[in-house]
């Protein structure tokens, strides 16, 4: 009691003393260069009891009702729609695919399961112009920005209508013309990157999202991102999904502390905890996190609570490491999916007529772009060696052609008939 | 409601099987045939165990006899992605076999405190490709550690662990094989097995020699590897290559799953251009095995050199040099290298990209002919 006391009192003492005041001679200011100062000489620990948890945003509660009138972000028809038909169609996007990998049609799948919310609503909150660094799990941010059902089963075939060119694995998305930045798998590298973007970005009136885990929060290029984020006044908007596991190690062996929100302050970043199944909460706070990044040239830190009802890929069988009544449980009361449907549900935005429909036009839809992307043939393989570097050097073009050669004479020995 | 049964059912869906002519256009051409261990290192029972199954037990062994061993990493506790620690932290408690935060940096330095601290560390870093944040800690730190402190304090009792290599369709990030980089930081030890029998006699070694070890495992082999596998504790020694096959003609040298290749383009050569081939498996990349090396490479007079990690400053190149500074005379033609390009490790492409059997082949004739 007396610890939170305290650190209300010491809190806004902290936020009436702007800027430290570094050649003030008064005792009762302080003169370390490293920190502000307010002596004690009351010895305790500050740990995270000290502090309340960081509270958690929220607009619509599990019934999809709106519990507080004023957070309603009015959103028009149209958009409300755009947002659940989005969810939906992701949901069967990832279904199919996830199946099709199932079957050996492609190699490697991950679904986003639970955390339709969290990618839709915040991608919605922001304008194309924004530049997205994505992790892995945000296919909705790219669905939401139009990239195709046909962009991403091409992808995940690397065939010769692919972006990538082929080179890399399924999920590993990008698009110039959508402002969203190639994914990459060593995870985490993104996020020093965004800052970096958002640096040079600064005042052309654009943010930068940079999307990660719980877990990839543990890596050293987190911290370098949140501090160069803020001693570099950086408008990025930093968003953890943070939901539960990275693959199957649980939140609580990732981290002791208040999850990731309270990493914030540590690091001067201004910060938002949300319900990451909120699809309106999630939107309001990245709608106010732009906003604050833009008007201030400040980085902001997102934490969208979330839960991960996907194994973690295809090569994971999540049943090994969680119960399955915990996914259920996530699945069905807690489906942010379902959370929206009911809401739109309540204002006669929705109904089972246009479920069916709907499900079974994105059925339709994906199925026919699926079946098209299979039958496409990969790239030329020489295209192996270009983009190596902008021209190719003289010691790769001999690789090529010495390949070139080996492949003529071999050519039995070589799949070149799936190779354009 | 249909959506909640959507996201539940995902898990067994049939929503795929309206497709008629299920062609799995993944059928990835296997590059390599397992050729197994059929001479066990030591005498006594046996057990047929797959790779995974070798270093679980190798681990077992250690965790049995030495109780300062600690074994960790990301995704350890329930066995880890590819269960080569299965049912370990259930043996030995959470104390020994745990879970680390997600940071390379982390596991490898950590390790390196618990081996100064005088305790055994193993620890397991979940994709080689995955190792280059730890770069730091392993090449500035474990590698120089006993070095720079005056061998007053040391870090041998430092063991990593990592999947490496070609699967198939893994990508830029789950198939590099970095054996070079670290082989070119004095004060490792770096080894490849290419059997089951190997990667428990080789981690046992590794576990227990004096300097940090990294232990790089063709993860292909951890189901396709399987030998008659010794049950009790072995090693394969450090820095010795294995003849794996005799022959006068061409010696043939690789590592891990290309020793596999090698043996496969070695019977091609032999029906194709009626020759023998000597097949060399170096098993340890550093320090590497010059005196059989050389030895064949006299012996033959024509040398090919086999990997998947690309031709620019590959080990490949260390080993070239070596074998004309010391073979000069005895060579009938220059040292031949097979490997990867020099681009990154691409996805759809990768049939072109290995160093496979008709690439070996072809490079044979050329030597035959030179
Ligand atoms: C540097 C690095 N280390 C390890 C991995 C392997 N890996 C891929 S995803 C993952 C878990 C990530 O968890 P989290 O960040 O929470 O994201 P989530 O999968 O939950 O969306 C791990 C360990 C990697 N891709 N990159
Ligand atoms: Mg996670």
């Amino acid at each position: 009691m007396f610890l939170r006391q305290s650190s209300l009192v010491l809190r806004k003492y902290l936020k009436n003393t702007h800027k430290l005041k570094l050649f003030s001679t008064s005792t009762s200011t302080i003169d370390y260069p490293g920190a502000q100062v307010i002596w004690s000489g009351n010895l305790s620990f500050t740990n995270s009891h000290s502090y309340p948890p960081i509270s958690t945003y929220r607009v619509l509660n599990s019934k999809g009702q709106i519990t507080n009138n004023s957070e309603d972000p009015k959103l028009s028809n149209d958009v409300l729609e755009k947002m659940y038909k989005d969810m939906v169609l992701l949901n069967v996007m990832d279904k199919i695919l996830y199946e099709s990998q199932r079957q050996g049609r492609i190699s490697f799948y991950m679904t986003n399961f639970g955390e339709e919310a969290a990618q839709i609503g915040s991608a919605a909150a922001l304008s194309i112009e924004d530049l997205v660094y994505g992790q892995y799990r945000e296919a909705g941010v790219l669905l939401w920005r139009g990239f195709t059902i046909a962009d991403f089963v091409n992808q995940c075939y690397g065939n010769v209508e692919d972006k990538g060119k082929g080179r890399q694995m399924p999920v590993h998305y990008g698009s110039k013309k959508l402002n969203f930045v190639t994914i990459s798998s060593p995870l985490t590298t993104q996020m020093p990157q965004a800052a970096g973007a958002a640096y040079a970005l600064k005042g052309k009136n654009k943010v930068v999202i940079c999307y990660f885990g719980e877990g990839a929060a543990s890596e050293g290029d987190a911290h370098a991102a949140f501090n160069f984020a803020t001693t570099l006044d950086c408008p990025v908007i930093f968003f953890c999904r943070n939901n539960g596991y990275a693959i199957s190690t649980p939140a609580d062996e990732q981290y002791r502390g208040d999850g990731i929100a309270a990493r914030g302050p540590g690091y001067g970043l201004n910060t938002l905890r949300v319900d990451g199944n909120d699809v309106f909460a999630v939107y309001n706070a990245t709608l106010k996190a732009k906003e604050f990044a833009l008007a201030r040239n400040k980085p902001v830190l997102i934490e969208a609570l979330t839960y991960r009802v996907s194994h973690h890929s295809t090569s994971d069988d999540s049943s090994a490491y969680r119960p399955a009544d915990e996914v259920t449980h996530w699945a069905t009361h807690l489906n942010p999916v379902n959370r929206l449907r009911l809401y739109l549900e309540h204002n006669s935005l929705w109904n089972e007529d246009k479920q069916k429909e709907w499900m079974k036009e994105c059925r339709k839809n994906v199925l026919t772009v699926f079946e098209e992307g299979e039958k496409k043939v990969k790239p030329h393989w020489n295209e192996m060696f270009t983009d190596v570097y902008k021209d190719i050097p003289d010691h790769l073009k001999k690789q090529m052609e010495e390949m070139a050669q080996h492949v003529e004479q071999y050519k039995d020995k070589y799949p070149v008939k799936n190779f354009s | 409601m249909a959506l909640n049964k959507l996201s539940l059912k995902f898990h067994n869906s049939i929503i795929l099987k309206n497709f008629k002519n299920v062609t799995s256009v993944l059928s990835v051409r296997s590059f390599f045939n397992y050729y197994t261990t059929t001479n066990p290192p030591i005498e006594g029972p046996t057990k047929k165990l797959n790779m995974v199954q070798a270093i679980n037990n190798a681990l077992d062994i250690t965790l049995q006899t030495d109780e300062s061993a600690l074994l960790f990493g990301e995704d350890v506790a329930f066995g880890g992605v590819f269960r080569c620690s299965l049912e370990l932290q259930k043996k030995y408690g959470s104390e020994r076999v745990f879970n680390t935060p997600l940071c390379e940096q982390g596991i490898v330095g950590f390790g390196i405190g618990v081996a100064t601290a005088g305790s055994t560390a193993i620890a397991e870093i979940q994709f080689a490709d995955y190792i280059f944040p730890a770069f730091d800690q392993i090449v500035n730190e474990a590698a120089k550690f006993r070095y720079r402190t005056g061998n007053q304090f040391d870090c041998g009792k430092l063991t990593i662990r990592t999947p490496c290599g070609a699967v198939g369709h893994g990508a830029h990030y789950h198939s590099q094989s970095p054996e070079s980089y670290f082989a070119h930081t004095p004060g490792l030890k770096v080894v490849v097995p290419r059997s089951a029998t190997h990667a428990k006699g080789l981690l046992l070694s590794c576990i227990r020699d004096p300097d940090p070890c990294i232990v790089l495992e063709p993860k292909v082999l951890y189901r396709a590897a399987v030998d008659e596998v010794p049950v009790d504790d072995y090693f394969t020694p450090i820095g010795k290559a294995e003849i794996v096959k005799h022959g006068d003609a061409v010696t043939l040298i690789g590592w891990g799953t290309q020793v596999h290749v090698l043996l496969e383009v070695a019977e091609l050569a032999k029906t194709k251009f009626n020759v023998d081939c000597e097949v060399i498996d170096l098993v340890s990349i550093l320090p590497w095995d010059k005196d059989a090396v050389c030895k064949s490479a006299k012996k033959t007079g024509r040398v090919l050199i086999a990997h998947e990690a690309p031709l620019t400053g590959g080990f490949g190149a260390e080993l070239a040099s070596t074998i004309q500074e010391e073979c000069f005379l005895q060579l009938e033609a220059p040292v031949a290298r097979v490997t990867g390009f020099d681009t990154p490790f691409p996805y759809v492409y990768e049939p072109f990209y290995m160093p496979d059997k008709w690439r070996c082949l072809q490079t044979i004739r050329k030597l035959l002919d030179y």
